[in-house]
This record gives C-alpha cells, structure tokens and sequence, in this order.
C-alpha cells in the first residue's frame, strides 16, 4: 500500500487552516497514486480532534502524552521517526510554519529523506516528485525535482491549497499510537508562551488601511503617509522589514507573523509583496498598489497598479482627496 | 563564548526588477547588488552582542566564490575575528542540503558554545540549512529566534510563532539558532573598520580540503533541483494606471469615488 502521512498541526486546542489545507492536497495526490492518506497528531489530549481528522483521512494515528502539551520539535521528531520508520509513506507532509521549519529539516535529515520545504504545489511525474516553490521574495517561481527515493518529505506554504471536506467523508480508522517516551532526554524545553503586547491600533477593524513597505526608505517619510492615511480616513500598516527596523509597532504589522486584514481598500505602497505579507491581506476587497518594480508580486494580488516611485504619488493623492472632501464638506 | 555565524552572500533582489536567465533555471545575477543575506546581518551582530557581554570569539563561515569576501569583511569590521571561506567550482548546483553538508565539515573539529545562522536566506528561502547541520552535528537547535538570553549555562531564547506570538525556550548548550530579523538593530560599519579588517585573514578551503567528493555536494549530493523557473501566475488581473502623478492620481480618486470609499 503506498501511503501519504499528514502531520495535523494544532495550537490552543484548535486544529490549525494548515493541516487541512494538506489533507485536501493529499487526498487529491492519493486518488491518482491510489495511496492512502494517513493523519497523525500529537498531543496531551487529542482524542477531540478524532472525527474531524477522520474525515479527511483513511487512517487517523493519535499519540497522547502529557509530555506533548507544548510543541518540542525534539520530541515529535522522536515520535515521527520511528511512525516513518516502520509506515515507510511515499510522502510525509508538514506545514511551512515555525512548528514546522523546527521540526521538518532536522527529521529527514536524521532520516535520510529528501526533504523540499515550502511547497506551494506538489506533483508526481514519471515516478519524479516535482514540487514548486517561490525564491527571492515571492519574484520568482521554480519546478525543482526531488532526489529520487522510496520516501519523501515536503513542508507545505500555509494558504496554498484551498480546502475541499472530501463528500462523502473518508472516515477513516481511528488508532491510538503508544510510543514509550520515558529514554528521550530533553535538551530544549519549553517554558511559556509570549502573547502580542496588548493594546496599540486595532488595523483589523479599519475600512481603509494604507500600508508601506521598504520603498517608504527612511522613517523621516512615515508622516507623509500617515498624513494620507488621515486624509482617507484609514489608518497606517506595514510589512515586517519596517517593524524590524523600529519605524513603526509591531501592531501595525499585516502578514503571518503580524495580522491578517480584510479591509475595503488596501493601499499598498513600496510593497513587494512576499507571500508573509500576502496572506495577510490578499482578502482585501479593493487593492491598489504602487510599487516601481512592474514585476513586483503585489501586483498579482492587485485591482489596481501603479508603476512609479511612490514619492511623486502621495502628495498629490493626498491633495486631491482633500479637496474632494472639502467639496463634500 | 566560542560563536560561530554561518552567512551567505546573495544579491539584493528585494526592490530589484530581476529576470529570468538564459538557461531558464536561475536569474540574471549581472547588474545586481550582493551582499550579506538580511538575516545573516542580524545573526553576525547578534553575535557580537553577545562576545561585548561576555567576551569569547567569533568564527565566520561561507560557501561561496571569492566575491563573498566582501561580506566576510563586513562580518570582520563589525567585530568577527577570524573568517572562513569554502570554494570550489564542484559545489555549483548544490542545494541548501548540500550546503548544509559543507558547513558540518568545516565545524565538525572546531571547539564552540554556539552556532547562529539566519532563519533563512533570501535568495533560495530554504530556511534548512540550521536545522539540519544540528542535526548532524548533534546538538540542540531552535529557529526563528526573536531573543538570546544566558541563565545558569542555558540558552533562554524566544521563538516566532505566527500571529505575534512567541514561545520561550530553554536550551542546552552547546547549541544552533535560527536568528529571525528584528532581533536586534544591526549596527552600521564604518569604511574605517571595513578598511582595517582588510587586514585581517579570510582562510580559504577547497573540498578536498574538507574530504569531501563532488558527489557530496553539487546536484548529486543535494536534496533537489531546480528544473525550471518562471514567473509567479497572478491571483488578480491587475490594470495598470499610467500617467503623470496628476492623472494617476486623479484616476485613483475616481476609483474610491465611485466605490463610496471617499
């Protein structure tokens, strides 16, 4: 039997958008290699999670523990070398996420398994794994083939595969995994978690968010946009790179690491358009963006571009507004 | 504290209009600015923070051609103390894999208490090539580190997670950290200290050097390949507004007029 394993990911008793989005990815890969689909979660309590991960398996594998309460990459990977050790699945998916990025390298490098991490789509050819995946920011696109082997391991980007409930459902058997822990010595350790600091602008709520990104060059710009901002009614949002530099909080900050918007205009402006930010605001109603690359990324996530240096667009949009609502006034 | 910092020399593509190249497998590297992989930068200071608190030195390592010396040199000025490079024409086509590889033989028979890389480079965006050389070289590891602290001979450091969160983490040492960007303000480097590292030596190895065979690395020892490259598909059919900045922006105004927005 070929098999395809799905590692569930969960956080806060929540199974995370992630683990779906693989599970419909390999039930779409299965029914044309004729595999399997075989969910795996651990955790201290993960019975709950069961009917739902049957659903869209044929085999849901469970390993409680108290000592899987918090997420240690150390020991999942105990747990998922020995599981893929004796499956031997054709394919083992994990998500691109900061569980996965700890954990998915370090496996198949202990297992000797060829590994392609963040894969936005996943393809058998001629007995080939062929993945795709992005370089240099989201500009570019690449096929990469995987080393030939009896088993391979792929870390899925978050987002990029639109979730399908399988009708009627898998229902899959559910099995309890006991993996005796009691030898594995911890040398990292988890101790708490760090919510984001509370307070600040809630950019969640706003109908009109202007954004910036590197192109605003230097924090002396970030009144002038903060003038449009206040012209427009909306408030003012970022990409990371402008956190890390301490031009604005990290409440500001739209993309996976920061907040996901869905605003009725986003106003995007010296944004590239990494797929951190994107998945941030690609649910946006109305985009606009300017940028003075025309192959910026963005654009492909846009209504509206505008190919120029962002310098010479601001003031006179901002002029313009004000004198429309002052007509209004 | 015995560091040592794994960088990568990339070309700056982050507000560059880049093309596809000829081969149709890579892009067109002329005409681009290289320099230290962004999250390099943040590891290398980070690491001379650290040696500023509790002394120790710093090693820096490279894979790459004899242009990556720049960036040694920058790693150098901002307070590394000895630099190494590896080259080798064998080592074209290897993946972050095999690079992983290279970076485990030149460390296996140094003496260190810690290893910081950035969480991932910003041309091939692999974010593996830390994990896997703990891996093989048995030591603990975290990524995306946001913070380093040191508390009774552990690494007290804070993780990403999505959404704003983080996690702490106490880690034995000797140990390997992805560092994430922001973890720091990297300090700027004067064309004097840059000047005066030039004194400084940049030790040069070969694979041969290291025992290693091209089957090691290159597109035999690596993980995958890069068939083909291509433009990203559009998720939105985008119009392009043209014009001077008064039409532009007029046209734009339109939008949001007729939108209701204004």
């Amino acid at each position: 039997m070929v098999e395809i394993l799905v590692l569930a990911e969960h956080r806060g008793g929540q199974l995370r958008d992630i683990t779906f989005e693989m599970l419909t990815k390999a039930i779409n890969l299965s029914s044309k290699l004729g595999a399997e689909v075989i969910s795996i979660v651990l955790g201290k309590d993960v019975k709950s999670f069961a009917p739902t991960l049957a659903e869209y398996s044929n085999r849901v594998l469970l390993v409680e523990n108290p000592l899987f309460e918090h997420f240690n990459s150390d020991l999942y990977q105990e747990v998922l070398s020995r599981v893929i050790r004796e499956l031997k699945p054709l394919l083992t998916l994990i998500g691109h996420t900061s569980y996965g990025i700890e954990l998915a390298p370090r496996l198949a490098a202990s297992l000797n398994i060829p590994l392609a991490t963040d894969c936005i789509d996943i393809t058998f050819e001629n007995n080939s794994l062929i993945v795709t995946r992005q370089m240099y920011g989201g500009k570019v696109n690449v096929r990469a083939v995987v080393r030939r082997s009896e088993s391979y391991m792929v870390t899925v980007r978050q987002g990029s595969f639109m979730v399908q409930k399988p009708s009627p459902p898998l229902g899959g058997r559910i099995e309890e995994l006991s993996i005796p822990m009691e030898r594995v010595v911890l040398r990292k350790r988890f101790i708490k978690y760090v919510p984001p600091p509370p307070g600040g602008v809630d950019i969640t709520a706003a109908d009109i968010i202007v954004s910036i990104g590197r192109g605003i060059k230097d924090k002396s710009n970030i009144p002038l946009v903060e003038d449009l901002a206040k012209s427009l009614g909306g408030v003012l949002a970022c990409t990371r790179p402008i956190v890390d530099k301490g031009w604005l909080p990290s409440d500001r900050q739209v993309g996976i690491s920061g907040k996901t918007v869905k605003p009725k205009l986003y106003l995007a402006l010296g944004i590239s358009g990494s797929f951190q930010h994107i998945l941030g605001m690609r649910g946006s109603e109305l985009v606009i963006s300017v940028n003075k690359d025309p192959k910026a990324p963005i654009f492909g996530y846009s209504d509206y571009g505008v190919v120029e240096d962002l310098f010479k667009i601001i003031p006179v949009l901002k002029m313009k507004i004000d004198e429309v609502r002052a007509r209004k006034e | 504290m015995d560091i040592i910092v794994c960088v990568k020399h990339v070309p700056e593509t982050a507000e560059a209009e880049i093309r596809i190249d000829a081969s149709g497998r890579d892009i067109e590297k002329q005409g681009l600015v290289f320099d230290i992989n962004e999250w390099d930068e943040y590891a290398i200071e980070e690491a001379v923070r650290i040696k500023e608190k509790f002394g120790g030195t710093i090693t820096v390592i490279t894979v790459g051609p004899e242009d990556a010396d720049s960036t040694l040199r920058k790693c150098l000025a901002r307070g590394a103390d000895r630099a190494i490079r590896v080259t080798d024409p064998k080592i074209s086509g290897s993946d972050a894999y095999a690079i992983a590889k290279i970076l485990y033989n030149v460390i296996k028979g140094m003496r260190f208490d810690l290893i910081l890389t950035g969480v991932q480079a910003s041309d091939d965006e692999s974010a593996l090539v830390g994990p896997v050389l703990a891996e093989m070289l048995g030591i603990p590891h975290a990524t995306m580190i946001k913070r380093i602290e040191f508390r009774d001979g552990k690494a007290i450091v804070n993780r990403e997670l999505e959404g704003g969160f983080e996690e702490v983490l106490e880690v034995d040492l000797p140990a390997l950290f992805t560092i994430q960007t922001g973890i720091n303000e990297p300090r700027y480097v004067s064309i004097m200290a840059i000047r005066r590292a030039m004194q400084k030596e940049i030790k040069v190895l070969s694979l041969m050097d290291l025992g290693l065979s091209e089957e090691d690395v290159s597109e035999t020892g690596s993980w995958i390949r890069v068939k083909e490259m291509f433009t990203p598909p559009a998720e939105k059919k985008v119009e392009f507004i043209s014009g001077s900045p008064n039409e532009v922006a007029s046209r734009i105004v339109e939008i949001l007029r007729r939108r209701g927005l204004i």
